[in-house]
């Protein structure tokens, strides 16, 4: 081993160390603010100086963070069953029978999903309040739509569009209907699609913000995103830092144990999205 | 004789059967694509259509049921005339809030996605290569793109918090600084911190697909060039980025799309700056807060322009580029 060689691999070593600390570093410290309490709150240092839970308890059992922590997980479950109930049969329209307009129809589920969501928000709120679901979780299911949606049935289609034409072919010989085709063929074979995009839209629903705080206005009716948001002290200068990591902490683990366990499915999900398109 | 004559009935009966299972298909696909259609309709299209809508009315939240008057283009600009010959203008386009907001949200978008774009660069570039670890840091980096962005804001707010942030604590420790800078709070550091916080949030995106086109490229090219003994440096600027540039591309235009329509961690983390509000911060105030519902409107109408417009722009100079490229 040459010494040029050393010094490169120590300085590829070092940037990896950098990557790794600057990624991890503000999770760790919002879990070890969580666990401080009082003086100990204020007294920052890089490592956990006290561990207690009165934080955590605070937040399970004042207020109303365990029936946001639930609408959340209500709203992203349905949002996202939903999606992938219209995303597999439209999907498989799109990708396997030839129309006129179907690039055309491509590329408008595409722009969709590039909308900003403040540019429908207007007539969002019109359509909610017609339906009179303003301040119910029926609201976010209904606007998560306009993301979840067009996600799902792009990523889909493209995953569709690679499985092989022998498959359908001896389906269509033995007499199978579209139907039976989707349920009976495709979707044993697609199933680790559908995890992924599911999963990612998931993900993109949990973390909603501008819809969750414009369609809801009551403690009982807000999600997560939102709840951390607001949580505030009793007076106006007193930010509750414990119990906004703590919160910070419940809402996240869920998503980064996901993640890690996913990663490889979520990491080819998310470039199929991309580089593929 | 009647050999031919059986085939070509089969022929004939192909040709029906297989135009008969085309229709089907076809009316399937149909059948299948309509809750799609609808779905979108009703929660992208109608919207849309009608946000536009009320950007031509005086709507309020509570006029827009009882009838909202159409007043044309006067959200956008109007003027009056004085006898004395002075011009006054109104509207969104005379709005030195508006063109703040736009400034703001063009301002963040560059210099976040420009800063996004070389790290991620930088960091798909090093987990390309091959060392002990590789997947521990893979995952590592994808810990702050499944952080919710209020969540990142929050915990960013408490590290860049005057007194007690870790940030101050470490800057002044390394002697930097002498006492705690109010990064949100400050009007000179506000626009910083959102751009920190953001970079740190997205760059792994950027890494993700950057390094999805790293690679795509064969390794025997690397090989070829470094037997020939180019410059690592040339090798980068002649092979790697050409060849990575259209999942750069597509990668830099998502991200900056995303960065036009930026609202949660600008809402969160520096609520109230002026240094900071975005196009869809003033508009969403302008719709529920300040209830100017029809002023809001029009400014998420021209929010949309603007990205529409950029969208085919970018895409479009890409093209020529590209081709320039390829000569």
């Amino acid at each position: 081993m040459s010494t040029t060689f050393v010094i490169k691999r120590s300085l590829l070593y070092l940037a990896v160390a950098v990557v790794v600390l600057v990624s991890v570093f503000p999770f760790y410290y919002a879990i070890i603010t969580s666990f401080a309490t009082g003086t100990a709150l204020f007294k920052p240092a890089f490592w956990p100086q006290a561990f207690s839970l009165v934080n955590y308890e605070a937040v399970l059992t004042t207020g109303s963070f365990p029936q946001n922590f639930l609408n959340s997980v209500i709203v992203a479950s349905t949002v996202v069953v939903l999606a992938l109930l219209i995303a597999v049969t439209a999907a498989y329209a799109l990708s396997r029978v030839q129309f006129r307009g179907r690039t055309l129809m491509l590329l408008t589920i595409l722009s969709v999903s590039m909308f900003p969501q403040v540019a429908v928000l207007a007539g969002l709120f019109e359509v909610i309040r017609f339906f009179h679901i303003y301040n119910t979780l029926w609201s976010l299911v209904f606007s998560y739509t306009i993301f979840t949606l067009p996600f799902t049935v792009w990523v889909l289609t493209t995953f569709m569009r690679d499985l092989p034409i022998e498959i359908e072919e001896a389906a269509i010989v033995d007499g199978a209907s579209p139907w039976v085709i989707i349920t009976r063929v495709f979707m044993p074979l697609m199933w680790p699609a559908l995890v992924t995009t599911g999963l990612l839209a998931f993900i993109a629903a949990w973390n909603e913000f501008l819809f969750a705080l414009t369609f809801t206005a009551s403690n009982s009716t807000r999600t997560v995103t939102v709840a951390i948001a607001l949580l505030s002290g009793s007076t106006q200068h007193e930010i509750p830092w414990g119990t906004i990591m703590a919160a910070s902490v419940i809402v996240t683990v869920p998503l980064v144990v996901l993640v890690l366990i996913f990663q490889r499915k979520i990491i080819s999900g998310l470039t199929a999205g991309g580089v593929k398109g | 004789m009647t050999t031919e004559t059986i085939s070509q009935g089969n022929l004939v009966d192909a040709k029906r059967y297989r135009s008969e299972l085309q229709a089907t298909r076809l009316r399937a696909a149909g059948v299948f694509l309509i809750p799609m259609l609808i779905a979108l309709l009703i929660v992208a299209g109608w919207p849309l259509a009608r946000s536009i809508y009320f950007g031509f009315t005086d709507a309020t939240l509570d006029s827009m049921y009882t009838g909202a008057k159409w007043i044309g283009l006067e959200n956008y600009l109007s003027w009056i005339t004085l006898p004395s010959g002075k011009t006054f203008f109104s509207g969104i386009l005379a709005d030195p809030e508006w063109w703040n907001a736009v400034w703001n949200t063009l301002r963040f978008g560059l210099v976040s996605v420009a800063l996004e774009t070389f790290f991620g660069m930088l960091i798909a570039l090093l987990l390309n290569s091959t060392f002990k670890g590789r997947g521990l840091v893979r995952a590592a980096i994808l810990v702050p793109w499944a952080i919710p962005t209020i969540v990142s804001a929050k915990m960013w707010a408490w590290m860049l918090n005057d007194q007690f942030g870790i940030i101050n604590l470490a800057l002044v420790q390394l002697g930097f600084i002498d006492r705690g800078v109010a990064w949100t709070v400050n009007p000179d550091t506000v626009m910083t911190s959102i751009v920190i916080v953001d970079v740190w949030k997205t760059t792994p995106f950027m890494t993700l697909l950057i390094l999805a086109g790293l690679q795509m490229i064969p390794t025997d090219i690397y090989e070829a060039a470094k037997i020939d003994g180019v410059h690592p440096l040339k090798v980068f600027w002649r092979l790697t980025l050409p060849l990575v540039r259209p999942a750069l591309m597509v990668a830099v235009i998502f991200r900056l799309l995303d960065a036009m329509r930026i609202f949660d961690l600008v809402y969160v983390l520096t609520p109230n700056m002026k240094q900071t509000e975005t196009m869809s911060v003033l508009a969403q105030q302008n719709l529920f807060a300040f209830n100017n519902f029809g002023y809001g409107s029009a400014e998420s109408t021209l929010l949309f322009l603007i990205i529409a417009v950029m969208t085919i722009l970018y895409i479009w100079l890409g093209r020529v580029n590209l081709g320039g490229s390829a000569r």
